[in-house]
């Protein structure tokens, strides 16, 4: 009798076969994933690229053919523009599928569909916040203009003929590792992805924090801690500008002085990185080797691998245009075509506002408003969780937007079981794609007046440079008309007089075209000052736009070479201004052997944050130690989350005043000022700089310890301790995990010369030797120099792999 | 002989089946090849171990040296802890020759059963 052992062995094979193709016991699914013919060794890429590839599709209308340069840069020359646009649609999929997928999934709320309900919370701050609501407002508008409806479209049918074409063996390897399958695209994605990049750059706003500041300062104090003016700053556009009389005249409530700037407590959100910034200028001929203009853009933004940008060139009959583009969307979004050159930095406006809503009762039907009950609309958000049951979570939405805030989300605050609607700017209805349709195709300012005029959120500043010698920078956006103050705090929700009471015309944008001085500029600093009528808020970094400005005043006979050294520099400004009043303070006496040896650093210290100073190192640490040592003992029983002032604020009062009333301790019975803190700072952080120079880590590089990692936080797929300097006040604006993720320079001579580089790389494969390839030249502030390719160079030995697409 | 046809048996037919079904098919096709050519209970185990093991083996090591082991080590530091790739190409290879060895085993003792 065989039948034991033949039950004993069946039921072993099938345990082994059960555990190495789940997850329920091992971590993984080793079979599944080690299978040689369908797991992730398909992922691993032949490193000799195949020569030439011919694939036909029934959407189609001509014929289209892609060159592949050594970069995997495609040059796609097109019979027709929808053919070139499905083109780019197949191309990001099959490059960047995975990452385009995810990064809508995160835009709509639907990450716990991936992760299960690690990802609830985000998911529901996301559904709350309107952003499919905002992405469908939006699509509405992108479907109605027949243009933009074509090329969307068009690029849905690429990506989607692409993903259609995959067989399980060829899935991207996140998807094989974490276990699901892509989506088809649709208008509606691309629409998403737009709204995750208005999230991105045109969400910041600090109500919350700032709404917590003023409830426990004295007016006297909070003036000193958010001044509304800095002493350093340099507007985008220059002071003295004459600004024309205001369209819009927006009138403060009768009770904004009791009811708005009276104190509340509440709790606040998550934001985006507030570091995401980002420089961008152009210098006219005049001040060129060449007598052309020189277009630079540098916009910083966190960096992750793969990378948010893919470079690309498109050449149809109407058009031919180079740079780079965002995988989910159409078009090149930062370049040059034959006649000129575009760029963005973020415009960093406050456009994200919240109303504190009274409702009748906790059903949440009805909401105080004008002094009647108005009935609530609810959105039911189906939230789908991996390994769970769905959730639904019901969004009541108001005059003002929806009520993202109340008693059963409060995100990673203490709520005070409040009710706040959020009123975000990227609800509205835009149709932000025609920016860049028509820039790809722009001839002249002209046509760059009517693209830039489509921009409504995220606001940017525009840079342009034209063949012809113009130059110019709009701070373009649709912006609402503030009344002082309005929306620095949470505002009653309760009538409509602190509703936005229109938006600032078109015609009243700040711009400059031609200056005189010979150079346009912009590094998200405040875009003009208090000549300006309208409010602009308070929250802008400064130091960019200085040193900017100031290489750019001096600087004669550019040429490429220069604008490289100037978009990688590491001078430190904040240092420039503060440190040699810091030095003046020290109180040498007070620091032992160790603490003389950093202060000795911080005095020969040349200013730059380059990759080997010890000194940039020593001058950042105490830096953030000086700022707390001001600040924590004041803010250490404000309530929570609360916004520490920035550092030009610091910087600006310890110039003036080494007595400042915010230097000394609160806690101590003497009264310290400058002196005694900087040489407190300095002792303090002191044994952390004796261990990471013990462990060869003081120079910059390697404390700072850049990193580019990838979407799904593996290690091993990501570009670990990178040999880069820089930081938040350099025009190389490269932090831990955020910097500059597209660097270019286009010179706007008769044919165009352009160099250009981002931390990644063309493939979205970990397995393709193309994953992170461009990552240590970026470091080491290299460029490549960009192929403007011409039909006539098919035949080029730069060319790696020729795609033909025809219909069929 | 018997043992080497089996073994090239299985290790051929894997590898079609593995065209178009799921990769534990090997366990099927080692069960049936077994079925058939019938040996004893450990000969056929390791017809099936040994078949796959080197199929799978030969499989990862072309497709790693043609990809100059970019992912193989990325992807042994992810799950192995280490960034020898040859650790990953040999797990790759046990597990096939496992699986498959295990259906074998099974298949020779469902041919005992039959003639019993």
């Amino acid at each position: 009798m065989r039948i034991i052992p033949l039950a004993i062995s069946a039921i072993a094979t099938t345990a082994v076969v059960i555990l190495l193709n789940t997850k329920y016991v091992l971590q993984a699914p080793l079979g599944k994933l080690l299978a040689p013919q369908s797991g992730i060794w398909q992922n691993a890429e032949d490193a000799k690229t195949k020569k030439s590839l011919d694939l036909k599709f029934p959407q189609l209308k001509g014929k289209t053919e892609v060159y592949f340069d050594e970069r995997m840069v495609p040059h796609i020359f097109a019979d027709n523009e929808t053919d070139a646009i499905f083109v780019q649609g197949y191309l990001h999929a099959r490059d960047r599928l995975w990452q385009m997928d995810l990064q809508v999934k995160s835009a709509a709320g639907r990450v716990s569909e991936v992760i299960g309900d690690k990802g609830l919370e985000h998911d529901r701050e996301f559904r709350r916040l309107g952003m499919v609501y905002g992405a469908e407002n939006s699509l509405k508008q992108m479907e109605a203009d027949p243009e933009i409806k074509a090329i969307c479209d068009a690029y849905t049918d690429g990506i989607n003929a692409y993903i259609l074409s995959l067989s399980e063996a060829e899935l991207p390897i996140e998807y094989k590792l974490i276990g699901y399958e892509p989506e088809l695209w649709s208008n509606f994605k691309t629409a998403l992805f737009l709204k995750y990049m208005s999230y991105d750059l045109a969400a910041r706003e600090s109500d919350f924090e700032m709404t917590n500041a003023k409830s426990f300062f004295s007016k006297e104090d909070f003036d000193l801690l958010y001044p509304a003016t800095q002493d350093s700053l340099d507007p985008i556009i220059p002071k003295g500008t004459v600004y024309t009389e205001p369209a819009i005249k927006p009138v403060a409530p009768a009770s904004a002085d009791s009811l708005y700037f009276k104190s509340v407590n509440v709790g606040s959100s998550n934001k985006p990185d507030p570091s995401n910034g980002s420089n961008n200028w152009a210098v006219s001929g005049s001040k060129t080797t060449t007598g052309a203009p020189i277009l630079c853009n540098d916009p910083h933004l966190g960096l992750n691998l793969p990378s948010l940008w893919y470079e690309i060139q498109i050449h149809t009959p109407q058009y031919n245009a180079y740079g780079v583009s965002f995988p989910g969307a159409p078009c090149v979004i930062i370049g040059f075509n034959d006649s000129c050159a575009f760029g963005f930095t973020n415009g960093g406006r406050d456009v994200r506002d919240y109303y504190e809503i009274e409702f009748k009762d906790a059903a949440r039907t009805q909401y105080l408003f004008n002094g009647e009950w108005k009935n609530t609309e609810f959105r039911y958000e189906e939230i789908k969780i991996a390994g769970k049951p769905s959730i639904i979570d019901t969004v009541a939405y108001t005059v003002f937007g929806p009520v993202m805030f109340d008693a059963s989300f409060g995100a990673k605050r203490g709520t005070n079981k409040k009710n706040y609607a959020v009123r975000w700017k990227a609800h509205d209805a835009s149709n932000e794609l025609r920016i860049f349709y028509q820039l790809d195709k722009a001839k002249n300012y002209n046509d760059y007046l009517q693209a830039v005029s489509n921009l409504h959120t995220p606001g940017q500043n525009v840079v342009f440079a034209c063949k012809n010698g113009d130059i110019a920078l709009r701070t373009q956006g649709e912006w609402p008309a503030k009344w002082k103050g309005q929306g620095d705090f949470v505002m009653p929700g309760t009538d409509s007089s602190y509703m936005w009471q229109g938006m600032i015309p078109n015609a009243e944008t700040p711009f400059q075209f031609n200056p005189e001085r010979g150079f346009v500029s912009s590094a998200n600093q405040k875009p003009a000052d208090t000549t300006y009528p309208y409010y602009l808020g308070r929250e802008y970094p400064v130091y960019r736009g200085v040193i900017v400005n100031r290489m750019l005043d001096t600087m004669q006979m550019i040429d490429v070479d220069k604008m490289k050294a100037m978009q990688t520099d590491n001078f430190n400004v904040l240092a420039q201004i503060t440190l040699p009043v810091l030095l003046k303070n020290l109180d040498e006496a007070a620091l032992n052997s160790s603490g003389k040896k950093y202060a000795a650093m911080l005095r020969g210290w040349d200013l730059r944050n380059d990759p080997q100073s010890t000194g940039a190192t020593v001058f950042e640490e105490v830096w953030k130690k000086l700022r707390s040592l001001t600040f924590d003992d004041e803010f250490k029983n404000a309530p929570q989350p609360i916004l520490i002032p920035f550092d030009n604020t610091l910087a600006d009062a310890l110039v003036k005043d080494s007595a400042w009333k915010f230097f000394d301790n609160i806690e101590t019975a003497e009264k310290e000022t400058l002196p005694q803190i900087f040489a407190q700072a300095i002792a303090k952080v002191a044994p952390e700089l004796e261990e990471a120079e013990t462990k060869g880590k003081l120079q910059w590089a390697a404390f700072k310890d850049t990193r580019i990692t990838h979407l799904a936080r593996l290690n091993e797929f990501s570009s670990l301790h990178l040999p880069i300097g820089g930081g938040t006040n350099n025009i190389n604006a490269t932090k831990e995990t955020h910097g500059p993720s597209w660097r270019m320079i286009v010179s706007l001579t008769d044919k165009t010369e352009a160099w250009g580089i981002y931390p990644g790389g063309q493939s979205g494969n970990p397995g393709s030797k193309y994953y992170n390839n461009f990552v240590q030249d970026w470091a080491l502030g290299k460029y490549y120099r960009l192929w403007f390719m011409t039909r006539e160079e098919q035949a080029d030995k730069r060319v790696q792999l020729k795609m033909s697409f025809s219909k069929g | 002989m018997k043992f080497f046809i089996t073994i090239i048996l299985i290790a051929l037919l894997s590898f079609a089946a593995c065209l178009y079904l799921p990769w534990w098919s090997i366990a099927i096709v080692a069960f049936l090849v077994t079925v058939l050519i019938n040996q004893k209970p450990l000969p056929s185990f390791l017809a099936g171990f040994i078949a796959v093991f080197i199929l799978w083996t030969i499989l990862a090591a072309v497709i790693s040296s043609a990809n100059e082991h970019a992912l193989v080590q990325k992807f042994s530091m992810l799950i192995l802890k280490s960034n020898t790739s040859s650790l990953l190409i040999i797990l790759t290879g046990f597990i096939g020759g496992l699986v498959a060895g295990l259906g074998a085993l099974t298949g020779s003792f469902m041919r005992k059963r039959a003639k019993a």
